[in-house]
């Protein structure tokens, strides 16, 4: 690591693996919840038409549990992508970034868009 | 730093890893990065059917037409099949990292149950969306 400074200084890759690591598989544990409580809902309740659909992210709790659960997706989803492109795009620092930025661009929109849907219920 | 970055050998290629017959535990790892790619490819379809399957009852009933194409189906099936085998492989991941659970052994046994599961739900699942029951 010598000469890991300066311009040299690697300025993309894993740097904070613990955190990482550990927030995939926190972020894993309250989606996955996330989908039983769901799934309860759904299952159990009578037939499913759109009033109690709606009904369902209507309640303020479910509002609250599924906004923690869309930024969950968001940060799993950015740690996936950037380990897929830690492992496979090794020959170009350039493209590496360029991938990562376009992810991050990506997720968030995405996120930004299904808190839309959810607040405006 | 350069020098030992060169002996590294790295991460196995796809295209040397299709040269081996991968254990089964190796074909669930490698699926579940499939499918979570496949998952993050199609998250804007995602939030497309959040979006209108809840926003009005107009707009549920445009959801439900749209989703009654055999295409849009096939697409929901591949969503179904990529959450059901990224949710049971993370499972096995949060049990192996609770309980040890890393010998060769059980890394083989988990993995044949972590497939069963999913395959099996997907079966179950793909039938009541093309309306076998």
């Amino acid at each position: 690591m010598s000469n890991n400074y300066g311009s040299k200084r690697i300025v993309v890759g894993a740097r904070y693996g613990l955190r990482d690591w550990l927030a995939q598989r926190v972020t894993a544990v309250l989606m996955a919840l996330f989908t039983v409580v769901l799934l309860l809902q759904v299952l159990f309740g009578g037939p499913l038409g759109y009033d109690r659909w709606a009904a369902i992210f209507s309640a303020q709790w479910m509002k609250f549990l599924t906004f923690t659960v869309i930024l969950s997706l968001a940060w799993h989803a950015w740690i996936g992508m950037r380990d897929i492109f830690m492992d496979y795009v090794t020959k170009s620092v350039g493209m590496r970034l360029t991938l990562q930025v376009a992810t991050i661009v990506w997720l968030v929109g995405c996120a930004g868009w299904a808190v839309q849907v959810l607040w405006r219920l | 730093m350069a020098d030992t970055l060169k002996q590294r050998p790295g991460p196995m290629r796809l295209i040397d890893a299709s040269k081996y017959p991968l254990p089964v535990a190796a074909k669930l790892s490698i699926l579940h990065r499939v499918s979570g790619v496949v998952m993050f490819v199609l998250l804007p379809f995602v939030i497309w059917m959040f979006d209108t399957s809840l926003s009005s009852e107009v707009s549920f009933e445009a959801f439900t037409s749209v989703l009654s194409s055999p295409l849009a189906k096939l697409v929901v099936l591949g969503l179904i099949w990529s959450y059901l085998h990224h949710f049971c492989a993370g499972v096995r991941h949060l049990w192996m990292d609770a309980t040890h659970s890393v010998t060769k052994e059980q890394g083989r046994s988990s993995a044949v149950v972590s497939f069963a599961v999913s395959l099996l739900l997907t079966v179950a699942l793909a039938a009541k969306l093309f309306g076998l029951f």
